[in-house]
């Protein structure tokens, strides 16, 4: 099992002068599920995407640790499995596609029968040549999560991972959280309370916005 | 190599879509036929096609070129691009689609002139080619950093043009110039200056790009 962990200290998100939170002192660890909460425009996606290193913060530093060894933030994109409604893969090319540029955009070697695996797990397998602006939404998130888990990432950072899908996705996507969640680091970022069902904490976004 | 793989993947997606290809061969076949027709029977000297290729090449360039960053950001596609890799691995592959996008569309525009413009002569071979090699590596780092700039804005059409052309206007110039010496058949010597300054436009635009570039790239 690796040892991931992640430490907000003081984290503070401006956008221009807009105060989205101020001052999240909080940790996280492998092994566990945590869920990030809020209401609506709190920030839940703002954290999220600040701790996967795709937006900074205004103030405050952010420590990744793996086996007790810190990474430097520039490493962290190939750490993480990212879902998001928000995320897009790219409508022109078919399932196996995108799979085989994001391995090679990796620098990995592209593993066929993992991705056919996923594929398999996700029930998108008979359409894995066909391209992905003819799959509905719902199928477009499955494939989120097969762009998530491919590269066996150390921690997971799920935005609303549920949007958009049916109870057999939903149910296919808890599964693989509380298989995953026993060596790995998932942060779920919902207000759905059948997503925050498998969290054993909680961070609330609401609790930092303290008046300016 | 990574950034051969963004490379791969554009130009899939470019030979899927046509975006830029088709924005290219338009802006050419357009600008070319206007020149043709404005001139007439006129017979052009060897310095003005020389400066009417660069034009060309120039507006072609503000057309197509801006396509790599822009699309990512209009299909909202650049966070995909963050989650898989590092900001200089993006940056190369991007620079390296723009890169062969330019020499098609330099060598298509070229040998048009050739085949169109009798005062269009080339004597000088060497300087040309020279000329043709470092002008595209400079055209094409230029409107791909530019393109990375403007992706971010709103009026991205707009603003292609005029950031690029402070930009490029040096560049244009000194290839303008390097172009009649070549129409004239100057020797290399004589050319030399011209041909150091074209070198270190380069590698000036290279190196500013990889340092501006994870600015751009992480907000």
């Amino acid at each position: 099992m690796n040892n991931f962990s992640i430490e907000l200290n003081n984290v503070t998100k401006y956008f221009g002068r807009l105060l989205v939170f101020k001052n999240i002192n909080y940790s996280f660890d492998s092994g566990k599920v945590y869920g990030i909460t809020g209401r609506n425009g709190s920030g839940k996606s703002t954290v999220s995407r600040i701790i996967c290193g795709i937006n900074s913060a205004s103030k405050g530093k952010i420590k990744y640790s793996k086996n007790g060894t810190e990474v430097a933030r520039e490493a962290v994109y190939s750490l993480v499995g990212f879902v998001a409604p928000y995320l897009v893969l790219y409508g022109e090319f078919t399932a196996l596609e995108n799979l085989s540029y994001f391995a090679e955009i990796r620098g990995t070697e592209f593993d066929e029968e993992r991705a056919k695996f996923w594929l398999n797990e996700f029930e998108l397998y008979k359409r894995r040549n066909d391209l992905l602006k003819g799959f509905s939404s719902g199928m477009q998130q499955r494939m989120k999560f097969i762009f998530a888990l491919i590269h066996n990432p150390d921690f997971f950072i799920l935005d609303e991972p549920t949007s958009n899908l049916d109870v057999a996705g939903k149910d296919k996507v808890y599964e693989i959280i509380e298989k995953t969640a026993r060596d790995k680091l998932i942060i779920v970022a919902s207000n759905e309370e059948s997503d925050l069902e498998l969290c054993s904490e909680f961070l609330n976004v609401e609790e930092f916005k303290a008046v300016k | 190599m990574k950034s051969v793989g963004v490379f791969k993947k554009d130009w899939a997606s470019e030979l899927r879509t046509r975006y830029a290809i088709n924005a290219l061969a338009m802006f050419i076949l357009v600008t070319i036929s206007v020149i043709l027709f404005s001139v007439g029977q006129e017979t052009l000297s060897g310095e003005l096609t020389g400066g009417l290729l660069w034009v060309v090449i120039f507006f072609s360039a503000m057309s197509g070129l801006s396509r790599g960053f822009v699309s990512e950001e209009e299909r909202g596609t650049t966070l995909t691009l963050h989650l898989i890799a590092k900001p200089s691995t993006v940056f190369t592959g991007k620079f390296l689609f723009n890169l062969l996008l330019v020499f098609i569309m330099n060598i298509v525009i070229f040998f048009l002139f050739l085949a169109f413009f009798d005062s269009f002569a080339i004597e000088s071979g060497l300087i040309i080619t020279l000329a043709f090699l470092f002008g595209n590596i400079g055209i094409a780092v230029s409107s791909t950093i530019i393109a990375a700039i403007i992706s971010k804005a709103n009026t991205k059409g707009t603003l292609y043009p005029v950031l690029s052309f402070p930009i490029l206007l040096p560049l244009i110039l000194i290839l303008i110039e390097l172009t009649n010496f070549a129409i004239v058949g100057t020797t290399l010597d004589e050319a030399f200056v011209d041909i150091a300054i074209l070198i270190i436009y380069d590698i000036i635009m290279i190196t500013a790009s990889y340092m501006l570039f994870d600015f751009i790239w992480n907000d």
